[in-house]
């Protein structure tokens, strides 16, 4: 099962847990924009802490220590905290991975993969992937305020029943980058997915950060994605419990 | 149709709401004749379950006659009629397939949401707040169930509902709580509380070969029942040292399984009754774990904790120590009803339970609030109240 490539499922680097984790803690998760205005906004706490002399100066320059940490260090620890994790030192990119078991032959789950027009029946952003080659993709997607947005990306990688990996092309909105890779579950129960999912959003980690508080999380949306789609393979249906019945729709009553 | 909507503490009201639809292809209707109150919704009256929408249908004990069904139902027919297991199950993925069906993967919309408290989610339930689902109940005059081939229990001819009814749900969790006791000729087992798991779990552990029973409540009427329709020897509660009760009785030994059927709503008596109603009043405590911790002080050595009672969130105070010393086996879980509804249908049939003899009121679905209201307080030696829609 193993190749040059693949390793083990899910790690796309060589590098152990231990090491992901300690990187998790301290690495580079903001980009030079934001580490400027970390400085600026740190410098600036601090001249107005040391011309208060009280406790709130104290604060306000313990507050501005803290920015101009980040700034040097460009860990901003809140980023962090959220889950946030800018891919390859200060590059740019934010990762999600997210993994699932799907008890389907991991042939069966790599064919519906593969035929990327399947994507938007487990992914509730997509609207549409077409492809006319087979190798090159065009993706519309849900944007907010009923608009769309669309890219093209290609099929970069290809091991049948092993992985799937795609880029998009120069000219898309959010340039991004997805890899999945298909394995066998030990004892029999299927197949083990890994998918990576590589993006710049607009207005870089900040932006994301402000996203994913008031809006869904990325790593929420690939798992509910992830479970809709084993959902599919298993049982031809997806779970849901909406236009049910409720008490706030009450016949004959203002609400 | 007329259904109970959530709408806060100690707040139910019957509302007129749409009808339910088919919406995915495996989805049945069911027009419920007999529906009932449990224990657990109790927990929802009184807001401990967190994720509850005004307006969240309630109920997950129900059955009746199959009214429609969708494009994928091989085995259900229109004009069946069934009980229907309270958790959702696909019949598909690896925990159906070993009959872990309260364990589905694939029947909680809201599963990512479950993982940040629970680690994983299990299957969807009937009524029982967002974190499991939002399926709207059975508490109500129609309902759609997901997956009708895989849960539905057909009910023949010559049973009326009230023998039946129970099949949903609390006959089958006293039956599996005692099941997972692993009981072996001369044990002796403790069962505490009396209310309908509890009276059906030392049925059921008679029915399994048990030597003794002894059952531990504080409500006079509940230990009576146990008493007489249980066959069960008792201890009352708030007369006794419970644990130390239970050694005497058994030569010193401690019994050799004890069934936790109370739950997150333990109710304590003593100083630590005292500090779990204190943490609790300041939102420092989810659940009361007074039941729980006795159970694991009162189990002999090398024996079998089984507990049906639900928690929900944080317990505090827990002995493990005593657990992990005692070498105690926990076995736990919302039950396969799936798994245990056939062969108890057939213990009905031949006459060796009767699960009736719990029913204490019937109530016209208008007046679950009564009735909730009634199994809340303990009033009128309420024990289990059903609704007729």
């Amino acid at each position: 099962m193993t190749t040059a490539i693949t390793s083990v499922p899910g790690r796309s680097s060589q590098d152990s847990a231990a090491v992901q984790s300690r990187r998790g803690r301290t690495s580079i998760n903001s980009g030079w924009g934001e580490r400027l205005a970390d400085f600026a906004l740190g410098g600036g706490l601090i001249v107005g802490g040391l011309q208060r002399r009280s406790l709130l100066g104290g604060a306000l320059i313990l507050g501005g220590g803290w920015f101009l940490y980040a700034g040097a260090t460009g860990h901003f620890q809140p980023y962090a905290a959220l889950g946030l994790v800018r891919e390859g030192g200060s590059g740019s990119g934010l990762v999600v991975e997210r993994s699932i078991t799907i008890g389907k032959p991991r042939e069966q789950v790599y064919r519906y993969w593969r035929d990327f027009a399947h994507l938007p029946t487990f992914m509730r952003h997509l609207e549409a992937v077409t492809t006319s080659d087979g190798r090159r993709l065009h993706w519309v997607a849900k944007a907010p305020l009923g608009r769309q947005v669309e890219w093209d990306a290609e099929i970069t990688t290809e091991l049948p029943n092993e992985l799937i990996a795609w880029e998009s092309l120069p000219g898309a909105r959010v340039a991004n980058r997805g890899e999945v890779r298909f394995a066998d579950a030990p004892g029999g129960r299927g197949a083990e997915l890994s998918v990576r999912l590589t993006y710049a959003p607009p207005l870089g980690t900040a932006g994301a950060a402000v996203a994913r508080l008031f809006t869904e999380e990325p790593n929420q949306q690939i798992d509910e994605d992830l479970r809709r789609l084993k959902a599919i393979l298993e049982t031809g249906e997806t779970p849901t419990t909406e236009n049910q019945p409720h008490g706030k729709v009450v016949i004959g009553k203002e609400r | 149709m007329r259904a109970v909507c959530w709408n806060g503490i100690h707040d139910v009201r019957v509302e007129t709401v749409p009808d339910p639809k088919i919406i995915n292809p495996h989805d049945a209707i069911v027009r419920i004749t007999s529906t009932a109150i449990c224990g657990s919704d109790l927990h929802l009256y009184d807001g401990y379950i967190p994720a509850m929408l005004p307006g969240d249908i309630l109920g997950h004990e129900f059955m009746g006659e199959v009214v429609e069904v969708g494009p994928d139902v091989r085995r259900i027919k229109v004009g069946n009629r069934v009980t229907v297991p309270f958790p959702i199950a696909c019949g598909q993925c690896y925990f159906c397939q070993h009959d872990l069906f309260s364990l589905c993967d694939n029947t909680n919309p809201h599963a990512a949401q479950v993982e940040k408290l629970w680690g994983y989610s299990p299957a969807g339930i009937f009524g029982y707040s967002q974190l499991l689902g939002g399926y709207a109940g059975g508490q109500a005059e129609y309902a759609r169930v997901p997956f009708a081939d895989v849960g539905m229990q057909k009910i023949p001819d010559g049973l009326r509902d009230e023998q039946v009814l129970f099949l949903t749900d609390i006959l089958p969790t006293g039956y599996m709580a005692a099941e997972n006791c692993h009981i072996q000729e001369g044990d002796v087992v403790a069962v505490f509380g009396c209310g309908p798991v509890g009276q059906f779990a030392i049925m059921s552990a008679y029915l399994l070969g048990a030597e003794r029973v002894i059952a531990i409540d504080f409500v006079p009427e509940r230990l009576r029942l146990a008493a007489e329709k249980g066959k069960a020897e008792t201890i009352d509660a708030s007369q006794t040292d419970v644990v130390q009760q239970l050694k005497q009785m058994t030569g010193g030994r401690g019994p050799d399984a004890v069934i936790d059927a109370v739950g997150m709503e333990a109710h304590g008596f003593g100083l630590f009754g005292l500090y779990d109603r204190v943490k609790q009043s300041l939102l420092l405590e989810n659940d009361r774990a007074f039941v729980l911790r006795q159970a694991i002080l009162a189990c002999r050595k090398g024996g079998t904790l089984s507990i049906p009672g639900v928690y929900s969130e944080f317990a505090d105070k827990v002995p493990m120590g005593a657990l992990m010393n005692k070498g105690l086996e926990v076995h736990t879980g919302q039950t396969h009803v799936q798994k245990y509804q056939g062969q108890l249908l057939n213990r009905i049939q031949r006459g060796e339970l009767d699960p009736s003899v719990i029913i204490t009121h019937e109530l016209p679905l208008d007046d679950a609030p009564h009735g909730y209201d009634l199994f809340k307080q303990k009033r009128e030696d309420c024990i289990k109240v059903v609704l007729k829609p």
